[in-house]
């Protein structure tokens, strides 16, 4: 393996379980995934499934008494599951980015979006603050705001809600972090606006080099902008694969059955194919593939015995279907 | 107007208008010298919803759309304009019900599913007596999908799918013939948005009933209408039959919204970031509220607000650069 192609984030079997008067839950189980610079994973799923969890555990984020409880977190070669709090507080804004759906939990009203770029990027970078506040003017630049100059004077209250979006995209990026971790970016914005946001996320990251984590249940915004999508069940992977695979040839049942259901702007059918039931909760998770009691090709072995996600060239999934042997 | 010939409109809506009154309080404003503000929320709009059918009205956050469902449901009163019911089967003036975004904030947290269907039944005295009472609940929860056993549970222990079941089971109790359906699926997954869609086209055929349906998805409108009004800052910029409209979006915002919306099958990966916002409704742009991000604005379109005009074909839309032969 080339150095350039060594994952910028490499998650190991990741598991996480949060310990609970009725015994411990476990919320993420055996999650493996990797993001090389420049590339961008789209994580997808069902609500609930571990998305935002699998985030978290990675930004070392996790409410406690929720733990990683299994597995390894590496970044740019470095372990980071086991480093304690201060170190990762570290890691934060400096190595890894974040941006979350509501603009407004990532900006302080109180301070202008000038002091507010400056302030993380003097936290993170040894520059003198006449430096860190032409760098705050570009990255305002980068992301697209008109007259950066004057702009890095207002307050978040005084800029629209793409363009908030648009800031906090620009804090993240601040300390050219290596990794980005984006959750539902652009569910809070308007949809014309998406589309800008989505595009923006994906020139920057192509541009310096930014290995993304982004976090949604738009499909159309994963087609337009995921290199590689990853599938999450009831806290495991599914299915993971590049994009066009994913999306258009899915080989997992559950992926199958969540493409088909999205109406679609061509042809119009009378009735929307759709699954039925609905994801178990994390504490009544069947014994085999969480999916069986949902899937039309369960099989005897889907009841008893949990399939691993199990790589076929450039795509993997979970599925007794895909696994060589018979369901 | 918007009608063709042999349909019979269950509503009218001429000319509505709502506008809030935002004004910072009075002291407030005296002190700081601000004049009073007005935001006009809906203005000037005009529809009808074919009986049996299905209206959609789509358009950004902002533009009106929940404050049109809100008129015709009767919890706010329009500032100006009128709506007009049509009568029901049982000949006396349609009522309509409405359903939610977010079928979790609209359930009563604290009563039971069964309680929360049989309200209406007794505000409305449709049933009498615990024993028909538990009945049509038990009905109703069928007709939604879920099993009557379901009624001795409380919200919290549904999906979110399931407990937008509850809402929709909740709103026919009432035994409307008209359903205002304000985003019922944005906050559900993909997966659980078939189910509900589904759901609701079974139950307009099953039971003849007509939507007022509300959403900002293209591709959900596109599955549910058989007409679509396309709203921008409070009006209608273009009005008409579902297919037409995304087969041949005339209005230069449609087609914005069209091209714009990231889309599954045919993804755009090559997108230049453009700028573009919405403009405050506060402070609307002059003339056609569209004309700053108008690809076709000219000098007439920043000074005077177009009328809308109604096509040879039934539709409608509002612009000066759009050729319509009357
Ligand atoms: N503090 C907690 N204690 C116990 N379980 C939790 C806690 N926080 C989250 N969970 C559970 O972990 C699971 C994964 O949640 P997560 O937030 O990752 O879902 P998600 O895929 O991001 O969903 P959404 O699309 O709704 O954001 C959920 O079932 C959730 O109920
Ligand atoms: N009760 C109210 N008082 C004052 N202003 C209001 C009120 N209700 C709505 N508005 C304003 O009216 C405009 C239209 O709001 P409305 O909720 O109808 O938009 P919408 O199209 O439903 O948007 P969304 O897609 O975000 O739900 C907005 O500018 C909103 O701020
Ligand atoms: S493993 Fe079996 S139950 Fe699970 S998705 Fe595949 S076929 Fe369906
Ligand atoms: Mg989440
Ligand atoms: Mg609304």
């Amino acid at each position: 393996m080339g150095e350039a192609d060594k994952p910028v984030i490499d998650v190991r079997e990741l598991r996480v379980e949060f310990p609970g008067r009725r015994g411990s839950v476990t919320a993420l189980s055996d999650v493996s995934l990797s993001i090389k610079a420049g590339e961008i994973l789209g994580v997808v799923g069902e609500s609930g499934a571990g998305k935002s969890m699998t985030g978290l555990a990675i930004q070392g984020l996790l409410e406690r008494p929720g733990h990683i409880s299994g597995g390894e977190i590496w970044l740019a070669g470095r372990r980071i599951d086991q480093l304690n709090d201060q170190a990762m507080e570290q890691i934060r804004g400096r190595e890894i980015g974040a941006i979350f759906q509501d603009p407004l939990t990532s900006l302080n009203p109180l301070f202008t979006v000038g002091a507010q770029l400056g302030e993380t990027i003097r936290q993170h970078l040894p520059v003198s603050k006449r430096e860190a506040k032409l760098r705050a003017i570009q990255l305002l630049r980068d992301v697209g705001i008109p007259s950066p100059e004057e702009r890095v004077k207002q307050y978040p209250h005084q800029f629209s809600g793409g363009m908030r979006q648009r800031v906090v995209i620009a804090l993240a990026l601040a300390a050219s972090p290596k990794l980005v971790i984006a959750d539902e970016p652009t569910t809070a914005l308007d949809v014309s606006i998406q589309a800008q946001v989505i595009s923006l996320l994906r020139k920057l990251c192509k541009e310096k080099q930014t290995a993304v984590m982004l976090v949604t249940h738009d499909m159309g915004v994963i087609a337009e902008a995921a290199d590689r999508v990853a599938v999450m069940y009831a806290g495991r992977l599914i299915e993971l694969g590049p994009v066009e695979q994913v999306l258009h040839a899915p080989r997992h049942p559950y992926t199958q059955g969540l493409m088909a259901s999205i109406p679609s702007l061509d042809g119009r059918v009378e009735k929307l194919s759709q699954i039925d039931g609905s994801m178990p909760r994390l504490d009544a998770i069947p014994i085999g593939c969480a999916f069986s009691p949902r899937c039309s090709h369960a099989g005897p072995r889907c009841l008893k015995e949990r399939p691993e996600l199990t790589f076929a060239g450039e795509g993997a999934s979970a599925c007794w279907l895909n696994a060589g042997g018979t369901a | 107007m918007t009608m063709q010939t042999g349909e019979t409109a269950a509503l009218t809506v001429s000319r509505l208008t709502k506008t809030f009154d935002v004004s910072a309080p009075w002291l407030n404003r005296v002190v700081e010298r601000k004049p009073r503000q007005l935001l006009q929320a809906v203005d000037d709009v005009s529809f009808s919803v074919p009986a049996g059918g299905c209206l959609a009205i789509v358009g950004e956050s902002g533009c009106g759309k929940s404050t049109v469902a809100r008129l015709v449901t009767g919890l706010y009163r329009p500032s100006a304009g009128d709506l007009n019911f049509a009568n029901g089967r049982d000949g006396k003036t349609l009522r309509a019900q409405m359903i939610f975004q977010d079928p979790y904030a609209s359930l009563n947290p604290r009563w039971s599913v069964k309680n929360i269907i049989a309200e209406p039944l007794r505000e409305l005295k449709l049933r009498t007596g615990a024993a028909e009472i538990t009945e049509r609940v038990e009905e109703l929860l069928r007709i939604v999908g879920l099993s009557p056993s379901d009624g001795e549970k409380y919200p919290h222990e549904f999906s979110g799918g399931q407990r937008q079941r509850i809402s929709i089971a909740r709103a026919l109790a009432s035994e409307p013939e008209f359903l205002v359906c304000d985003e019922p699926t944005s906050a559900l997954d993909v997966s659980v948005q078939a189910q509900v869609l589904n759901l609701m086209r079974e139950l307009q055929d099953r039971l003849g009933l007509t939507y007022l349906f509300i959403s900002h998805d293209m591709s959900v409108v596109h599955h549910m209408s058989d007409r679509v009004a396309v709203m921008y800052l409070g009006r209608i910029v273009e009005e008409g039959d579902t297919e037409e409209i995304f087969a041949r979006p005339l209005h230069p915002y449609t087609q914005l919204l069209l091209q714009t919306i990231p889309n599954v099958r045919t993804p755009n990966r090559d997108r230049e970031p453009a700028n573009g916002e919405v403009p405050s409704p506060l402070n609307p742009p002059s003339g056609c509220t569209f004309h700053p991000r108008c690809p076709l604005a000219t000098a007439r379109c920043s000074s005077e607000a177009p009328k809308i005009r109604t096509s040879s074909s039934g539709a409608r839309i509002a612009c000066h650069m759009v050729d319509v032969e009357e």
